[in-house]
């Protein structure tokens, strides 16, 4: 097997890649899928600058020299095989559940390995770029705030909707935006909070969010609002507390909105409950927030996984996944001032 | 004690405690020099050898950096000492109301006689059962449960459900320790009440209650330290009180230091409880000593 991936030198199996990236988006595209259609406008996410070591998918040339992103050539968790860790439960649209029955054990609710949802998408797409094919790529559950703990990683990379900072960028690599994204509002239809359009009128609500996410922080930083924040371990008891109306709103990731109110918020009839106030605005270029794969400091796999990240972007691998697991943002109005 | 004539009082009652026992030899003076001066040593170098494994592991530089941030420490601080109001809050009412219901539960449970046995059997389920349930569980249910069924009028800020969760359960235990101490108390002394006309109740409160109470201060206090730790599990329900604040700081910077500041705030409030806890235990020794003399 080791012999095997030595001989794999080439930078990127562009042929193998594309054609497995096809396979896999051919097959998403038949399963049920709880996100609403993916809509012909095109993609918000804005592309980011390309990275120097960025190389055009168009030119492969050989090169003499090994290649320090080749396979083989990785310092890897487990050699020759492409380590991927995220929360357990995954949650949709980012990791999908099986169209039948339940994910494969140790798996809750969404199952990563079956390339489903727009990050277990994107991790295969990232892993073919890289030379991996999909059984060279294991999962395994790495709980948030372990994932920047000190000491040895278990995973290469971690893809689990984190969000870019640069205070946490200190600790951790932090890979190249994989998709750009903006907060919003949840709230319960019958909520007076419903009817609001601009973030000055959300200020007299009582908001809620789940603890570590930047979405804490645009409640802190952008509403202001007059009373403090509640804080729950999970968007699930976030949810909880919605439902009990010990919250006006919650404020989550844009995507994670459209599926909380299109599949957990309902009803016993399965009638949406909650509806989208609004989302909002996001800033312009690299500010932007957005999702980074978090790496070991210093991993010589970060650049690798930048290189391949702006090789998908260059393809549109990246937009086709964003099209096919989240929502259009155009279908979310955005607060005014 | 037997020449005095006359009624008893509560003072004279016949004192079953634990003896004093004869007072310890005292070392004499070089000794005792030369113990502390081993002590010392022997403290230096043990402590010694455990900082300098520490600091010499090959982790450390990450570990001082994810853990002892002083920037981070300082920047976190006071938000995490103004969260920890919400502690503070939550304990001292917890504190009393668990005082209140725990007594309750305790003479219910102490209440003999058959017609009495509905009583007891509900107070012994009851400290069974919140002894048995993990706290975090009763803090859960209550907190979303409750408002979850939509009654009117009832509250829905997390607080009041977090004081309630953890009264109930600190009552289960605070409630055991008040029957130890009610059980401690020789039954001569409520057959001695009862001999001077007291009733069961006045013998209870009068008698049996005041010296139960005395010789349980130490496992209350004890108890009452448990209770303020435990008053980080309320930020299951959302309340944002001291951890929570400092996982909010941590999850933001990726920096342990927050937890490293909310845990010296503990420190700071449980150590002077421990001590009193301490001199208390000494001061009912010395009194119990005093007395059998």
């Amino acid at each position: 097997m080791e012999e095997n991936l030595h001989t794999m030198r080439t930078p990127f199996r562009f042929a193998a890649a594309l054609a497995l990236t096809g396979a896999m988006v051919a097959a998403c595209s038949s399963a049920a899928s709880p996100t609403p259609a993916p809509s012909a406008a095109p993609s918000a996410a804005p592309s980011i600058a390309a990275t120097p070591a960025a190389s055009p998918s168009t030119a492969v040339v050989p090169s003499p020299s090994p290649d320090p992103c080749a396979p083989a050539n990785l310092k890897l968790v487990t050699a020759g095989m492409l380590t991927i860790g995220t929360d357990n439960p995954a949650y949709p649209p980012y990791y999908q559940p099986p169209a039948t029955g339940n994910a494969p054990k140790p798996w809750q609710l969404g199952d990563p390995t079956n390339g489903q949802g727009f990050e277990s998408a994107f991790a295969y797409a990232l892993a073919a770029k890289l030379g991996f094919a999909k059984d060279k790529v294991t999962w395994i559950v790495v709980p948030f705030d372990t994932s920047y703990a000190p000491g040895a990683k278990k995973f290469d990379l971690d893809v689990n909707q984190v969000s870019y900072t640069a205070d946490r960028a200190k600790v951790v690599d932090m890979s190249d935006g994989y998709y750009f994204l903006s907060q919003a509002v949840v709230a319960l239809k019958t909520s007076p909070l419903a009817k609001v359009t601009s973030i000055a009128g959300l200020k007299g609500y009582k908001f809620g969010a789940q603890q570590g996410t930047t979405s804490y922080d645009t409640i802190v930083n952008v509403i202001q609002p007059a009373a403090k924040p509640s804080v729950y371990t999970s968007n699930d008891d976030a949810i909880s507390a919605l439902k009990a109306k010990q919250i006006d709103g919650l404020v989550v990731d844009l995507p994670t909105a459209f599926y909380v109110t299109a599949a957990q918020l309902l009803d016993a009839k399965g009638n949406a409950l909650a509806n989208i106030v609004g989302q909002f605005p996001v800033q312009a270029g690299a500010a932007a927030e957005h999702f980074s794969a978090v790496l070991a400091k210093g991993s010589p796999v970060t650049a690798c996984v930048n290189q391949a990240i702006a090789a998908l972007k260059a393809d549109g691998t990246l937009d086709q996944a964003t099209k096919e697991w989240l929502a259009d943002k155009a279908d979310a109005p955005i607060f005014g001032p | 004690m037997f020449s005095r004539v006359g009624p008893l009082d509560s003072g004279d009652l016949i004192n079953i405690g634990p003896s004093g026992g004869p007072p310890r030899v005292r070392g004499r003076q070089p000794t005792v020099l030369r113990s502390t001066f081993v002590a010392l040593v022997s403290t230096v170098v043990v402590f010694g050898i455990l900082v300098w494994i520490t600091v010499n592991a090959p982790g450390w530089a990450d570990v001082q950096a994810s853990f002892f941030s002083a920037t981070v420490f300082s920047n976190a601080f006071p938000d995490i000492a103004a969260a920890f109001w919400v502690n503070i809050q939550l304990f001292a009412i917890a504190e009393v109301l668990t005082l209140v219901l725990a007594l309750v539960l305790a003479v219910l449970r102490s209440l003999p006689g058959p017609v009495f046995f509905p009583l007891r059997f509900l107070a012994t389920i009851y400290a069974d059962i919140f002894r048995a349930v993990p706290g975090v569980l009763v803090i859960y249910i209550l907190g979303f449960g409750i408002p979850g069924l939509g009654l009117p009028g009832i509250p829905t800020d997390p607080f009041p459900y977090a004081v309630i969760a953890l009264t109930l359960i600190y009552s289960a235990y605070v409630s055991e320790v008040y029957r130890a101490g009610i059980e401690s108390v020789h039954p001569s002394q409520e057959a001695a009440a009862r001999s001077l006309g007291l009733s069961r109740l006045q013998a209870l409160r009068y008698v049996i209650l005041p010296q139960a109470v005395r010789r349980v201060i130490p496992p209350l206090l004890n108890d009452f330290i448990g209770l303020q730790k435990d008053t980080v599990l309320v930020s299951y329900i959302g309340v944002v009180e001291i951890f929570r604040q400092s996982q909010i700081t941590q999850q933001a910077k990726f920096n342990y230091t927050p937890y490293m500041a909310t845990a010296l705030v503990f420190i700071a409030v449980t150590i002077p409880l421990a001590r009193l806890t301490d001199v208390l235990v000494q001061r009912d020794r010395r009194r119990a000593a005093a007395s059998s003399r």
